[in-house]
């Protein structure tokens, strides 16, 4: 289940620094007096990636993000942001942020607000007065400059803050819920940024709790549930193997089950009458499909429908949120609950 | 300088929320009322003289009566600014951290500390400016109506400035420890017992209460706010006015020392760098 790093955690190799992970988190903790927020973080996410980390609300996502950013102190363990140290100058030049409860100084127009985030940001005027328009254009907001946030609707206002966060070119940008406040169109130019972003070497850490946002973007996920990290891996490697595929054909036979064992696995069969059956299999890629039903033709059977059931990540989420809270439930009921 | 950034950004703050504009309105009213009621009393004054043909022999000699207008003048404007400042710096850190508008700036490369100096000298100069407008509107008026310049006025102004940034300092404090309800009640609190604790000592005085002299004096300890206001008002009056009028919420003719204004600026500088410390290791 856990494709976590186990085995000897990868060392800081003395190489130039673009070859250091974008983010390297070990054993974070955060602790809210008895509350464990975040327990045993382990991650580490390579410069140039989308990282999505997902989790249920609630499950320390945010958390995670404000110890990285910087914005509350671990409890325990340790984390470096571009090879440095958490809180160092020079990595926060170089990190971008979204907060999940956005709310900016909202007497300010989007450009003036774009101004002063640039210059805290050490940008140089020219570079300032350059970059806005693209900031704004980028997101969606061209024309809207001379507005004051408190015109801007909610959507507006979560895209002039990705402006704000993706501003100074940073390497590193954190994302926490992009999307919370943002219509499908407004979602679809998140994306977007993401991916024109991604292409351009940037590191995004995507914060969301809605599955089909990070499946869309991410090259890897973390799953976090209750504070702990349940499932990291690739999108592929995460996702159930094979492809199960239903299928109804005018009728059952050895013979044609002795084609269809060959190919896939059956998973459930179901003879609705006498000419036909319903059948679901699970096949090891999509090739075989095709496969499968030219074997099923060339014995006679007539085959009225093929449908690939693809399991989705949500699937997935849903099946280890719930392993997990089980497990949680076990251990609550022998005594102190205690996430492992 | 990042720390002239986040000044600059308070000051915007406060003429685009439109704090500063209702201030100055309301202040504009405070000074209009105040002309006509040192008329009135010059008036009073001139006709009461008048009546005896021109033969002085008042009840209280002109300077004291013209210091007496100038003073109720002075306090009414150091207890506003107090007030304001108060109000004005409530929520300096608090409000942001629960808006959460500080963690997109907090999260850029500047200290936090900065954040802080920054909303202070913001803070500061609007404390300065509105202090002085104040002042010269009060010291013009006594100035064009009724002929009299109290002295020492800069040093007045200064101590003046003082006792806000005194209550300045403790709002910012509050404002990182607390809610902004909670810091509101917090240092109103202070301010009052500030108030009371130099009434108390004034009275103390009056009747030789030691006990109550002491009561004043810790007070002043803990929020030098009314010590600095005494000897504000002890510096801008005449000598013969102090002698006059005894001890009253006004003024004092035991003026706090040197040492009390050196302990008051330190006081000031020792509670910013605890609200920087306290910032600097809060979760957000």
């Amino acid at each position: 289940m856990s494709s976590t790093t186990e085995a000897p955690v990868p060392q800081p190799t003395p190489r130039a620094e673009a070859e250091q992970p974008a983010i390297e988190a070990r054993g974070l903790q955060k602790a809210f007096g008895d509350l464990v927020a975040v327990d045993d973080l382990t991650i580490t996410v390579g410069q140039g990636e989308v990282y999505g980390f997902l989790g249920p609300n609630g499950a320390g996502k945010s958390t995670t993000v404000k110890i990285l950013t910087g914005l509350i102190r671990p409890t325990a363990g340790e984390a470096r942001l571009l090879g440095r140290k958490l809180g160092d100058r020079r990595t926060k030049r170089e990190i971008g942020y979204l907060p999940e409860l956005f709310r900016f100084h909202d007497w300010l127009t989007a450009n003036e607000f774009l101004d002063v985030h640039g210059r805290l940001a050490g940008m140089t005027r020219s570079q300032r007065q350059q970059r806005i328009p693209e900031a704004l254009q980028l997101v969606g907001l061209t024309g809207r400059g001379d507005d004051r946030l408190r015109t801007f609707s909610k959507g507006m206002q979560q895209r002039a803050g990705l402006a704000q966060a993706l501003l100074h070119n940073p390497k590193l940008i954190f994302l926490d819920e992009p999307t919370s406040a943002l219509d499908p169109i407004g979602r679809r130019i998140v994306r977007d940024v993401i991916r024109e972003l991604s292409a351009a070497g940037t590191t995004i850490f995507l914060n969301s709790h809605l599955l089909s946002e990070v499946e869309l973007v991410s090259d890897r996920v973390a799953i976090l549930n209750r504070g702990v990290v349940v499932a990291e891996g690739r999108l592929d490697e995460l996702r159930p193997q094979g492809f199960a595929v239903s299928l109804r054909l005018d009728g059952w036979s050895d013979e044609r089950r002795d084609v269809v064992m060959r190919l896939a696995t059956i998973d459930s069969l179901e003879q609705l009458a006498d000419d036909l059956a319903a059948l679901t299999v699970t096949v090891p890629d999509e090739a075989t499909i095709a496969e499968l039903v030219a074997g099923l033709v060339g014995v006679g059977a007539r085959v009225y429908e093929v449908t690939p059931r693809k399991e989705t990540l949500e699937d997935l989420f849903v099946n280890l949120v719930d392993q997990a809270d089980g497990m949680d439930l076990k251990v609550s009921t022998q005594g102190q609950a205690d996430t492992p | 300088m990042m720390m002239l950034l986040i000044a600059r950004l308070t000051l915007q703050e406060a003429v685009r929320r439109k704090l500063v504009w209702a201030v100055l309105a309301l202040s504009a009213v405070f000074v209009l009322l105040y002309v006509y009621g040192f008329q009135i009393v010059v008036d009073d004054f001139e006709a009461f003289n008048d009546q005896r043909g021109g033969e002085p022999r008042e009840f209280l000699p002109r300077e004291v009566q013209m210091s007496i207008m100038v003073m109720l003048g002075l306090w009414t404007v150091n207890f506003l600014a107090g007030v304001m400042t108060i109000f004005a710096a409530v929520g300096a850190i608090s409000s942001e951290i629960e808006a959460g508008t500080l963690h997109v700036i907090v999260t850029k490369p500047l200290n936090r500390f900065e954040i802080i100096a920054g909303k202070y000298l913001g803070f500061l100069t609007m404390i300065v400016i509105y202090m002085s407008l104040m002042v010269g509107s009060v010291v013009a008026t006594s100035y064009f109506v009724a002929d009299y310049v109290p002295p020492n006025i800069l040093d007045g102004l200064g101590l003046m400035i003082l006792v806000s940034t005194i209550l300045l300092s403790l709002t910012m404090l509050g404002s990182t420890i607390f809610s902004t309800m909670a810091n509101g009640v917090v240092v109103f609190m202070l301010y009052g017992m500030a108030l009371t604790g130099g009434l108390v000592e004034q009275i103390g005085t009056g009747i030789d209460n030691d006990t109550m002299v002491r009561i004043g004096v810790a007070s002043s300890v803990l929020v030098p706010s009314d010590s600095m206001w005494k000897l504000a008002s002890y510096k801008v009056q005449p000598a013969i006015a102090v002698s006059l009028t005894g001890p009253n919420p006004f003024g004092t003719f035991v003026p706090p020392s040197d040492f009390a204004v050196r302990y008051a600026i330190f006081y000031c500088l020792a509670v910013v760098l605890v609200s920087m410390a306290v910032f600097q290791r809060r979760d957000l």
